[in-house]
């Protein structure tokens, strides 16, 4: 093993190398006019992606620019900052984190020279005050050095129930979530594209990740959809899927998952059986399932074993 | 009594996670970036490979503090086997499953199982007292872990040799994962019990029975999601399991138990009666719940 700090000195040049390969990568696309995605690479993070993983990108008005999610790190966040300077001169005005999630806030500090207002769900403090320690040690275990100055950075305003924001002829309508993938999502909504960025309320092709309330999932999933929208912007996956069709893919596993655990509890098999043995028919339609879905299995069991 | 001597080892742990936690909330950017470093530095594994097990520093603490010096079998297949995710994602459930590979019986039998895991706030998570009469000395519960660590399972048999099982389990963050989503819901349901039989009740067989608690076992350093306050440790600290009297299992155990504790065990009824569990947690609430147990029924806890 080496001495610590020498082993992070060694480590740099590798993360920084790998920096630069991405920078080379990273890439906007306008799916519909000023609506800005950066499409994340479909893994976990790590030093080579330094948690470039998640769908995130900006909105363009006439006044200025809302960022919505920042990336796994610093570095995206960086990335995303040069993306949004390359596209337009107007200024950052709002930073909108959409979830706790470490793939979608940890670019904040990027930002923070812009002075923004950045807003998120009125969960979202406390999520961030559980989970910041845990999270910022995780990345800097599991990303690396290369993510220093990586940081939680607590809204300044907060959403309960729905939030109007002018961009200067162009106005988002933010939606608070009750509990479902996690308990603080928030969804923007574009009125003039109709573009409805759902973040990680869809998953598509990356496996759905239940941190929040399997149930609740599945009730706002129901409700979601009967909404009308041009565009979609999920948090994982290709933006832009056929709508509501690209909800079904999602519902589908999250319904296998409710019915199958709920069976192994009914037929007393213990946590650890109903992990090995539940939802696998849905191994081969999705990526990452191995990563993710046990974990799933074990939320919604501790979520209904209580149910009755 | 062991519980009482390890305190101050706890103390310094449970002291440094809070501190880490509260300053990394509060101080300026430089230094979360120093202390991450710090941390960084101190629990990054290179090669993501387990570390060797007999070099714990905590687990040389808590050896001699439970067995001193004592011989320990570590090739215990044939006694005790210890299962456990590799990888567990949900760190603050983490199913455990602890099998004992010959039957309780009165000439030989687990008296009692140490589960240790290694690198959590408070390294001794549960021990567990058994009798003949628990039939099979199999334990299932779920635990919380807050870093990558060893957790062991070391069996006292009744003639005072000591067996180990023990696996690597990758997870972080467990015990200071935030607590439940809905806190309210779980102090009002605080208390109550899921105590019921697996199969039909069998006569003079090992019978499975689980027993469930609704309590936040709160491991005090989880942060109120709405004063941002720590919520203080409130915990299941004692089950004692009886039936007709005669002693099942006896436990100890303490916040590394996840919410929600949930235990299966065995025993072996002789004649019709009433398996009871008596419940204390750390604030010295009671809780009980008992089962009728008759041959051929499917006995539910009221």
């Amino acid at each position: 093993m080496l001495f610590p700090p020498l082993r992070i000195f060694l480590c740099l040049p590798l993360a920084f190398a790998a920096g630069a390969v991405l920078a080379e990568e990273f890439t906007v696309s306008e799916i519909a006019p000023g609506i800005y995605v950066h499409t994340g690479a479909q893994q976990e993070s790590s030093p080579q992606n330094l948690g470039d993983i998640a769908n995130i990108g900006f909105i363009v008005g006439d006044k200025c620019v809302a960022v919505i999610d920042t990336g796994g790190s610093i570095v995206i966040g960086r990335k995303l900052r040069q993306a949004i300077l390359n596209t337009t001169r107007l200024p950052i005005c709002y930073i909108i984190n959409t979830h706790v999630h470490p793939d979608h806030i940890f670019g904040n500090a990027a930002f923070k020279e812009d002075h923004p207002v950045f807003i998120g769900h009125y969960k979202l403090p406390a999520a961030m005050a559980a989970r910041g320690s845990n999270y910022l040690h995780a990345l800097q275990r599991d990303v690396g050095p290369a993510t220093q100055g990586s940081e939680i950075i607590l809204p300044t305003l907060t959403v309960k129930g729905d939030l109007e924001l002018d961009l200067g002829n162009r106005r988002l309508v933010l939606k608070a979530w009750r509990t479902a993938h996690t308990d603080n999502d928030l969804t923007v909504f574009d009125e003039k594209t109709q573009t409805l960025w759902l973040a990680d309320l869809l998953f598509t092709g990356h496996i759905p990740v239940v941190d929040g309330s399997l149930k609740g999932w599945l009730s706002v999933l129901d409700e979601l959809q009967g909404t009308k929208a041009q565009h979609i912007i999920p948090g994982h996956g290709q933006p832009d899927p056929s709508w509501p069709q690209a909800l079904q893919a999602e519902s589908d596993y999250l319904n296998d998952l409710l019915n199958e655990v709920r069976q192994a509890i009914k037929r007393r098999q213990t946590i650890q059986q109903a992990v090995d043995t539940v939802g696998l028919s849905q191994r081969d339609r999705w990526l990452l399932f191995d990563s993710f879905h046990r974990r799933n299995v074990t939320a919604a069991y501790s979520e209904l074993e209580w149910e009755d | 009594m062991t519980k009482r001597l390890f305190g101050s080892i706890l103390f310094v742990f449970a002291h440094t996670c809070l501190e880490g936690t509260l300053k990394s909330l509060i101080v300026s950017t430089r230094l979360v970036l120093v202390l991450s470093a710090i941390l960084y530095a101190a629990f990054a594994n290179p090669a993501d490979a387990p570390p060797d097990p007999s070099k714990s520093e905590i687990w040389i603490k808590v050896r001699d503090l439970l067995f001193q010096g004592r011989a320990i079998d570590e090739s215990a297949n044939e006694i005790i086997t210890l299962e456990a995710p590799v990888r567990a994602e949900d760190a603050a459930t983490v199913p455990i499953s602890i099998k004992a590979q010959i039957p309780q019986s009165s000439q030989k039998y687990v008296q009692t199982i140490y589960l240790i895991i290694d690198r959590n706030p408070s390294p001794i998570a549960a021990e567990f007292h058994l009798t003949p009469d628990s039939g099979r000395a199999d334990i299932d519960t779920r635990v919380r872990i807050e870093e990558y660590s060893y957790v062991r399972a070391i069996a006292e048999m009744s003639d005072g040799k000591l067996y180990m099982a023990m696996r690597y389990v990758k997870a972080s963050g467990g015990c200071s994962a935030p607590a439940g989503k809905d806190q309210e819901a779980a102090l009002a349901r605080l208390g109550k019990m899921k105590f019921r039989l697996d199969n039909e009740a069998q006569l003079n067989h090992p019978n499975l029975a689980q027993l469930m608690i609704s309590h936040p076992n709160n491991s005090g350093l989880q942060m109120d999601q709405l004063t941002r306050l720590y919520i203080p440790a409130r915990f299941v600290k004692k089950i004692d399991v009886t039936y007709n009297g005669t002693l099942i299992l006896s436990a100890d155990v303490d916040f590394s138990i996840s919410e929600n504790p949930s235990f299966r065990f065995y025993f072996t009824p002789r004649e019709p009666g009433d398996l009871k569990a008596e419940v204390v947690d750390s604030n010295d609430l009671k809780f009980n719940s008992y089962i009728h147990v008759e041959p051929g029924v499917a006995g539910a806890g009221s």
